[in-house]
């Protein structure tokens, strides 16, 4: 287990180095592999090759949920579970409603934004293998990295070392699990 | 292809977001330099002087627990005093955070992101100035749990058609929605703290809170979708919380309050009083904490002509509200109108039309709003007037309603006063605290908005170090 890899990890100097070497890695057909910068990089999901996010339908359904929950809870407390009489309105006052509803619906969408978008990024996730290199530190500073999984089919520790190099990384490393 | 950041500035014809052509590894150091250098004296006085405040915050509200309301001093005709004021002052300062978080980023103002932060954090922390207020005026404060849609021994639920219970969903929503997208905007930068610290503790800390953010692109991915929805679900909100907290006024039959002009006034006067805020604590962030160069004059002009818009739009708010008085050929209204201006409250009009329409007028010269002491007194002008708005419209109008003989007048007690300066302490500890231990700048996003950001910028393999000579000079460079 000690000595498991984990894959290689491939540093990289500018925005523009590290989007061309995206491109040259998304064509030479790797499955497994990321890059990881200290802000988005424009871009860099087409040179990735990357679908589009889902997280909008997730919001959706999500806003949708708390409208008409919220919506729901309103008309049952007022309409059924203890009708009232208030300021002689109906009890059925829907107008009256909206605020609430409104509300509740951008909050579940909220919710949905942040917990959808952690979800989908398996975050939180405190620990990874690339947190073993002390270079790696500086993807949050100034430093761009691409790291190609050692499960990917098509790696292969000498040639892709070689292959990282080839495509301008200034330093590959090897990680362990 | 979006057009660069170079390219826009380019069309534009103005100065660089970031002075001095700063690498990306400058900006890093610039922005953890208040976190990691020592303690400054100053932060230590402020902070002491505020944490008092707050200690006159916990005490009278301690008493106001065990007294009751009577202890302020509210009267009959008067049920909603300076309790109500603070709210929506604090309130309405909340309001700039998302203003610039969110409405300015749906229209790709990219000069939000160096002030972005701070004005999300000072949002926070104003919501929670403003929720202390109605929980503390409603007297039995153990008896809270009423407002919320949870089943209780009366088995009664809440009124639902009451704009005072909107305003509970409303508040509370804005509060919690703010404090999603700020702690969403944190999480790269914390983790950027995290790679950086020394001590055992703040890595463990920062890193706890990262998440454990490793700046993947697959994570950007679906990161920047989430920020983009939620300003896109905040942009709404912050107009919809002004407006609801304007029927609490506009839905009674109160005369000054029953018009239909509230909720976009309202809206207007929260930006105003909310960027008048924000231009006070920068003033003195940026002084105190040397970051000139990120929060630069072009920001603090921007602020300025958004402050002189909103405040106009204020100003043709109180013009049009006599009017609409005077048309309405109601007596009520037109008394109410006239004595706020010639009444007893009226001192307190003429200080809110002086500080949040003559003064701004000020900001159309251009020297003023680039003089860093004018705009600072100006930005405290501001704050004044807009509390005296709330104070005008709560006191003038609960005091001299439609029967003489229930007219009073309103005076505060200590304790209102120990409120309101104690919220203040409550404010100020809780941003000094901010600015002590947080990036007060969102790094990553000062960071993509550099000219060297750009993956097609120059078209070199090392664009990083030949930028400065490839960024057109600044046409007109100003500090």
């Amino acid at each position: 287990m000690a000595n498991k890899l984990y894959g290689a990890l491939a540093e990289f100097e500018t925005p523009h180095a590290i989007f061309e070497a995206c491109k040259k890695v998304r064509d030479a057909g790797f499955k497994y592999w990321d890059s990881h910068t200290p802000f988005p990089v424009h871009g860099l999901d087409g040179a990735m090759g990357m679908k589009r996010s889902k997280l909008p339908f997730i919001v959706l359904v999500m806003a949708l949920t708390g409208a008409i929950g919220g919506f729901g809870l309103q008309t049952w407390t007022s309409v059924v579970d203890y009708p009232w009489v208030v300021s002689g309105k109906p009890y059925f006052s829907w107008p009256a409603f909206i605020p609430v509803t409104f509300e509740l619906g951008v909050l579940f969408g909220a919710l949905g934004a942040v917990f959808g978008m952690l979800g989908l990024n398996k975050l939180p996730q405190l620990y990874h293998s690339l947190f073993r290199s002390k270079r790696f530190e500086r993807f949050s500073d100034d430093k761009f990295f691409i790291s190609i999984e050692e499960r990917d089919p098509k790696f292969d520790k000498a040639k892709t070392v070689a292959f990282l190099e080839e495509i301008g990384s200034t330093n590959v490393e090897l990680i362990d699990e | 292809m979006v057009q660069s950041v170079e390219q826009i500035e380019r069309v534009d014809r103005r100065v660089p977001l970031v002075l001095g052509g700063k690498s990306f590894h400058e900006v890093t150091e610039a922005i953890a330099a208040p976190i990691e250098g020592r303690t400054p004296k100053l932060w230590w006085i402020i902070f002491s002087a505020a944490v008092t405040l707050l200690g006159i915050l916990v005490a009278s509200t301690g008493y106001l627990f065990y007294e009751g309301t009577g202890i302020w001093g509210l009267n009959n005709p008067a049920g909603w005093g300076w309790a109500i004021v603070n709210f929506v002052f604090w309130v309405g300062i909340g309001h700039a955070g998302t203003l610039i978080s969110a409405i300015l980023f749906l229209f790709r103002q990219k000069w939000r992101t160096s002030i972005n932060r701070f004005a999300e954090a000072m949002t926070l922390f104003a919501v929670a100035c403003a929720l202390l207020f109605p929980t503390i005026h409603v007297g039995r404060v153990w008896l809270l749990y009423y407002v919320f849609p949870i089943p209780n021994q009366m088995q009664m639920w809440p009124q639902f058609r009451s704009p005072l219970l909107w305003d509970v969903f409303a508040v509370t929503i804005y509060g919690t929605v703010s404090l999603l997208f700020w702690y969403v905007g944190l999480i790269p930068d914390l983790a950027t703290m995290r790679d950086r610290a020394k001590s055992a503790l703040g890595r463990m800390l920062y890193g706890f809170f990262s998440l454990g953010w490793r700046g993947s692109n697959r994570h950007w991915q679906h990161y920047e979708v989430a920020y983009l929805i939620l300003a896109g679900l905040a942009t709404p909100l912050v107009l919809s919380v002004h407006s609801i907290v304007s029927f609490d006024f506009a839905t009674s039959v109160i005369p000054g309050w029953h018009t239909t002009i509230f909720p976009p006034y309202f809206v207007a006067g929260a930006i105003f009083s909310g960027f008048g805020m924000v231009l006070t604590l920068m003033i003195i962030a940026r002084w105190a904490f040397k970051l000139e160069h990120i929060m630069t004059m072009r920001h603090l002009e921007n602020m300025a002509k958004i402050t002189l818009l909103t405040g106009t739009m204020v100003g043709y708010a109180y013009g049009i509200e006599f009017f609409i008085a005077w048309y309405s050929g109601n007596q009520f209204e037109q008394f109410t109108f006239i004595s706020r201006m010639f009444g007893p409250y009226s001192w307190a009009y003429w200080t809110m039309v002086s500080c949040n329409v003559f003064i701004p007028q000020l900001l159309w010269f251009r020297k003023i709003r680039t003089n860093v002491k004018v705009l600072f007194v100006i930005s405290i002008f501001v704050n004044i007037g807009m509390w005296f708005e709330r104070f005008v419209i709560v006191a003038t109008s609960l005091t001299r309603d439609f029967l003489p003989s229930s007219w009073a007048y309103y005076s505060p007690t200590i304790w209102d006063v120990a409120a309101l300066v104690g919220s203040f302490g409550l404010f100020f500890t809780l941003f000094l605290l901010f600015l002590r231990f947080l990036p007060m700048i969102a790094v990553a996003e000062i960071k993509g908005v550099l000219p060297q950001a750009n993956p097609h910028h120059g078209h070199t393999p090392h664009a990083e170090e030949s930028h400065a000579g490839a960024t057109p000079a600044p046409a007109e460079a100003k500090e």
